[in-house]
């Protein structure tokens, strides 16, 4: 049994759909790692004790414990305690979650590089230190760190394969069904991954472009 | 509203770090429109001082007053982080590396404050921009980032965005001492103008030239004490302390 990949365009629907689910769940996982991930490097750095405690802990469950593990709590755990989520929401939460933590540890090291002459600067004119943070800090550590959360994101992309075990039919899944009523393994694995690849290509140029839009006000 | 003797009236500033006591029991009054400079060696305190008036750098002890308010009042945190927030939109500050915000242009530096704190449209602010970044001739470069200027350009959009609080009081912090020689005279010329329209303004510096052409008083500071004080003739021409003296030796020898 040769390769054929004439029977790709056969199946082509099912692996559209699936690569228009991987791209929904990345955008939506991106976007929430993106701001929570502000929101926990303010909390780690910032808020009272009595938070920052049970918060590092939980940051510690999402860094130290395999996301696969994350998403069967998500998914198949919560439903014990009466939170029934839809796959799709509890593969996006638990995505969005893991990489706001990386995303996270970026980000409180950017903060802590700012120069503090800006928070000097921000307060000299009347702003409050959250005031100072929410428009002069913070928006300069996020400019410095587009670059490795691009890397991050990218690493979603990858990681978004594994919402596939709760039943998300994304691209691998959809490879892998097509691959179950085809007996063709090769032909499909590789055009899922020619798929991973182009998205990957598009992330990589919004990241390039988002870069040169900030270049000047660095 | 006090009279106008006392418009800045610091009493008793001390300050220490551990055992190490940077201000010694300063006292000092400015009147308004008056324009002080604070002169002296490197840790001689007067950066501190001066970072102590609008509490960028809290006093050990003593009372730091601004038109007959107290600007470091003990107040319970909350209330006083509002107090000082309001007491900073009062006292405009310049920095020796400028701390322009890298991220906004030179209008949205100008314009941020004001909108956020007072509360002004966005037309309002974009105004109050123009006529703050033209009053220090950047007005053609309102759209450029701080990346796109020069030292001394920086300098003139950290005045505006500082003079767009409508302060009553400028602090100046070594305001010159970053830039490129021939940088500086641009950044003079804008704190001569606001010299000429009265506004009151204590400068640290270590320009003795331009000390003596601007300021209505000078004060020598050394070793966390004021050592000596008058009106730049008298005090660059004849001081009357050693310490002056050889310090004043050494700088306007340098700088000549």
């Amino acid at each position: 049994m040769g390769l054929d990949f004439s029977i790709i365009p056969k199946h082509l629907d099912i692996i559209l759909l699936g690569c228009a689910w991987t791209i929904g769940i990345t955008v939506v996982a991106a976007i929430i790692s993106f701001f929570g991930g502000i929101v926990f490097a303010v909390i780690a750095l910032y808020a009272p004790w009595i938070i920052r405690q049970p918060f590092r802990l939980v940051a510690w469950v999402f860094m130290g414990t395999p996301l696969l593990l994350q998403l069967f709590l998500i998914y198949f755990g919560l439903v014990q305690i009466g939170i029934d989520l839809p796959a799709f929401v509890a593969g996006v939460i638990g995505l969005g979650l893991h990489f706001a933590v990386y995303n996270s540890e970026l980000i409180q090291t950017a903060i802590l590089s700012v120069d503090k002459g800006q928070m000097e600067a921000a307060r000299t004119v009347g702003l409050s230190r959250g005031q100072a943070l929410r428009k002069v800090v913070i928006p300069q550590a996020v400019r410095a760190v587009i670059p490795p959360i691009g890397n991050n994101m990218i690493a979603l992309l990858k990681d978004s394969a594994l919402v596939s075990v709760i039943g998300v039919s994304e691209l691998t899944l959809s490879a892998q069904r097509v691959i179950g009523k085809t007996y063709r393994p090769f032909e499909f694995y590789i055009l899922a991954a020619a798929f991973y690849y182009v998205i990957n290509l598009c992330m990589e140029w919004v990241q390039r472009k988002i870069e040169r839009r900030i270049s000047h006000s660095r | 509203m006090t009279d106008k003797k006392d418009f800045v009236d610091i009493r008793h500033a001390q300050k220490s770090y551990g055992n190490l006591e940077v201000l010694k029991d300063i006292s000092l009054t400015v009147e308004r429109g008056q324009i002080v400079a604070i002169i002296g060696p490197s840790g001689s305190g007067k950066s501190t001082l001066l970072r102590a008036i609008n509490d960028l750098d809290p006093l050990t002890k003593g009372e730091i007053w601004l038109d007959g308010v107290q600007v470091n009042k003990k107040l319970p945190h909350r209330q006083y982080e509002k107090h000082i927030n309001e007491m900073r939109q009062q006292i405009g500050m310049v920095f020796q590396h400028f701390n322009l915000f890298p991220h906004m242009t030179a209008r949205d530096n100008v314009s941020m404050a004001p909108k956020m704190l007072k509360g002004l449209s966005k037309e309002a602010a974009d105004k109050l921009a123009e006529e703050q970044l033209d009053k220090v001739g950047m007005l053609e470069r309102i759209d450029y980032y701080p990346s796109q200027l020069s030292g001394g350009q920086k300098q003139r959009v950290a005045i505006a965005r500082a003079l767009a609080m409508h302060p009553k009081l400028m602090l100046f912090d070594e305001a010159t001492s970053a830039l490129d020689p021939e940088l500086v005279d641009e950044v003079n010329q804008v704190m001569k103008k606001l010299a000429e329209e009265d506004m009151t303004m204590i400068i640290v510096t270590h320009e003795m030239d331009f000390a003596a052409s601007v300021c209505d008083r000078v004060l020598f500071m050394d070793q966390g004490v004021v050592v000596e004080e008058g009106p730049p003739e008298v005090l660059f021409k004849n001081p009357s302390k050693a310490r002056t003296r050889e310090f004043l030796g050494k700088h306007l020898g340098a700088t000549k």
